[in-house]
């Protein structure tokens, strides 16, 4: 799948049909009362069966896209389709398959975390009232909340609020999860667990869309991503490809630095940095690498090492905006 | 655009409404500060009985309403006398926290977004809250009458019981026409609630909707006092709440009583569509 990039405009290759994604917008966008243009003309597309990371930093209109996409709100302009039924319309017959962390969880204090899980099931017209109470102690014992589930929700810790938010979303099987900063509040081994579960999860068939501002978080559990900033879509595709983007730097170790830049200079290595027993650069390519070593030899280099370090998601994040990842104005 | 659910979900039953009505039940009653309304409503009739049976065996006792003569002669009259003095202020802002929290609350607290992804739909969500509201206020009716019932029995003598119009019945007919009055009592808060639950959907606080709707209550008390305005006063939801007197004559005396539930019925429809109007189409961004 051919990355998409909203500065080229339109989409580079042809998509399968509409079915195959389950998250389709086109032109949506949210102005809020007062002005403030929370989401510019996204055009999102999540495919079906993939765990899809939704990145930006803070207040990039992340939590506003996915309150459209869950009929909370109503779009200024342009369209939202949710497995395949136009959102808002369609929330009664879209949301039973589609369980959802937004914002943070929110809890009835004076109910035990179990009574909690109760309410939100008997909120949904299509459950079975037989079923309820063993669905609800299998989502609890999914998230690890089962020794705690009698507490009153108002001593629940941070990470345990959490947890039960996401028991929330799985009390029946769904076909999208949409988490919203899922990982929020939780101890190491809490996020360590929530990325257990989504990948689980997704193996099961179901599509996560996860958002975050966590580029490594996204970089450990998503096969796909998107990149938002100031309420605009920058890139979405594969985090393979996304990943990519970020060329990988060349770095040479060798006590002969000056040469060393002197050779790499010639061989058109940009942005060379050094110190005291290293040079790196971005090579022009892969298939520079074998002359690159064989004319820093020749050159008399005496070199200690040669290699490539991987480029990350948060090096292709501040190639593709030039800037770090800091709030927007 | 508007929020509305445009398609009705396939497998939308009266029994899933059932369980969420039965959900939002238990949400209610089990809360502390529910329990507390009730228990402050369900003393009011102790003290007011303490006070008559003081008063009465100190001196001959003041002229009060026309119940509180009668109380001393049957214990019944403690229902009648409590409701009637617990109707204008106390029932109501009982009824005014619980309407004005009902959506305002939820939202303040970020269950709402929740519960609509689950998703409850906006239309039954408003209508389970309203039918909540409602239990709530013959909640409230039925702790002021039983406990005024207990305690009439405590200190008074019960037997025949002899009606405003002056006929006396028996203690069964005396005691059906109680509930019938207490039915009445908790019907005649019904604008109030369609009223509360409207100004709930308008802000994201529940402190605020609560406090809104319990001045509305008041100032629409003090508004009816006034001689100036004579020509609004039979409009106000809370001009006809005595009226319930009525069904303590022989024969019933049913005018003013179907008036004041005519005007409840009217409060219900103009302030639920308002209501229904602003809920489904505003944006959840709590
Ligand atoms: N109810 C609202 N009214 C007005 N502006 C809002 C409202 N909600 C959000 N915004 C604005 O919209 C923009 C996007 O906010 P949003 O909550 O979608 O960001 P986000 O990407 O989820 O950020 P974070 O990573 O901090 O959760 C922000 O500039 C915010 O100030
Ligand atoms: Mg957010």
């Amino acid at each position: 799948m051919a990355l998409l990039e909203q500065s080229d405009g339109r989409a580079a290759t042809s998509r399968p049909a509409a079915s195959a994604d389950v998250i389709r917008t086109s032109g949506l966008t949210k102005r809020f009362r007062g002005g403030q243009l929370a989401v510019d003309n996204l055009d999102l597309t999540v495919p079906r069966g993939s765990v899809f990371g939704f990145l930006g930093p803070n207040g990039s209109g992340k939590t506003t896209t996915i309150r459209m996409l869950m009929g909370l709100i109503a779009p200024t302009a342009g369209v939202a389709t949710v497995l395949g039924e136009p959102m808002p319309g369609a929330v009664s017959s879209v949301l039973p398959r589609v369980g959802a962390l937004i914002e943070g969880p929110a809890l009835y204090g004076f109910l035990s975390g179990r009574d909690n899980l109760a309410r939100i099931d008997a909120a949904d017209p299509t459950t079975d009232p037989r079923t309820r109470s063993r669905r609800v102690d299998e989502a609890l014992d999914r998230v690890g909340l089962t020794a705690a589930a009698g507490k009153k929700a108002r001593a629940y810790s941070l990470g345990m609020k959490q947890r039960l938010g996401l028991a929330s979303a799985l009390l029946r099987p769904r076909e999208l999860l949409v988490l919203d900063e899922p990982t929020n509040g939780l101890d190491p081994q809490g996020m360590r667990e929530i990325r257990a579960l989504i990948r689980e999860v997704a193996a099961d068939g179901t599509t996560v869309f996860l958002s975050s501002h966590l580029l490594d978080e996204i970089e450990h559990v998503c096969t796909h991503a998107a990149v938002m900033a100031k309420g605009r879509l920058l890139v979405q595709g594969t985090v393979a490809e996304l990943a990519a983007r970020a060329s990988g730097r060349l770095v040479v170790r060798t006590p002969d630095v000056a040469l060393a830049t002197e050779v790499l200079t010639d061989r058109q290595v940009t942005d060379l940095t050094s110190d005291e027993d290293r040079v790196s650069g971005t090579p022009l390519g892969e298939q520079e690498l074998p002359k690159l070593c064989a004319a820093l030899v020749e050159a008399g280099v005496r070199v200690h090492g040669f290699g490539v370090e991987r480029g990350t998601l948060e090096d292709a994040f501040v190639a593709l905006t030039g800037e770090g990842f800091d709030v927007a104005g | 655009m508007s929020l509305v659910e445009t398609r009705p979900a396939a497998v939308v039953t009266v029994g899933a409404s059932l369980s969420l009505f039965r959900s939002e039940l238990g949400l209610t009653f089990r809360r502390a500060r529910t329990i507390t309304l009730l228990g402050i409503l369900a003393a009011l009739p102790v003290l007011i009985g303490v006070v008559i049976k003081s008063q009465t065996d100190g001196s001959g006792g003041g002229g009060g309403p026309a119940f509180i003569a009668q109380v001393t002669q049957n214990g019944l009259f403690l229902v009648f006398t409590s409701l009637a003095v617990t109707l204008p202020i106390f029932l109501p802002m009982t009824v005014g926290v619980v309407a004005g929290d009902s959506i305002a609350g939820e939202a303040a607290s970020g269950t709402l977004r929740y519960l609509l992804v689950a998703p409850a739909g906006r239309t039954r969500l408003l209508a389970v809250k309203f039918a909540a509201g409602m239990t709530f206020c013959l909640a409230a009716t039925l702790a002021v009458a039983l406990s005024a019932l207990a305690t009439g029995a405590a200190l008074f003598p019960l037997g025949q019981v002899t009606l405003l119009s002056g006929d006396t019945v028996g203690p069964g007919t005396a005691l059906f026409r109680a509930v019938l009055i207490a039915l009445v009592v908790a019907a005649s808060l019904g604008g109030l609630v369609a009223i509360g639950l409207f100004v709930s959907t308008l802000t994201g606080s529940g402190i605020a909707a609560m406090a809104t709707t319990v001045v509305l209550v008041i100032t629409v008390q003090i508004l009816d006092t006034f001689p100036q305005l004579h020509a609004i006063q039979p409009y106000l939801f809370t001009h006809h709440w005595l009226s319930f007197g009525d069904l303590l004559r022989q024969p019933i005396y049913w005018d003013n009583v179907l008036q004041n539930l005519g005007l409840q019925a009217v409060y219900v429809a103009v302030f639920g569509s308002a209501a229904w109007a602003r809920f489904t189409s505003r944006d959840i961004t709590a």
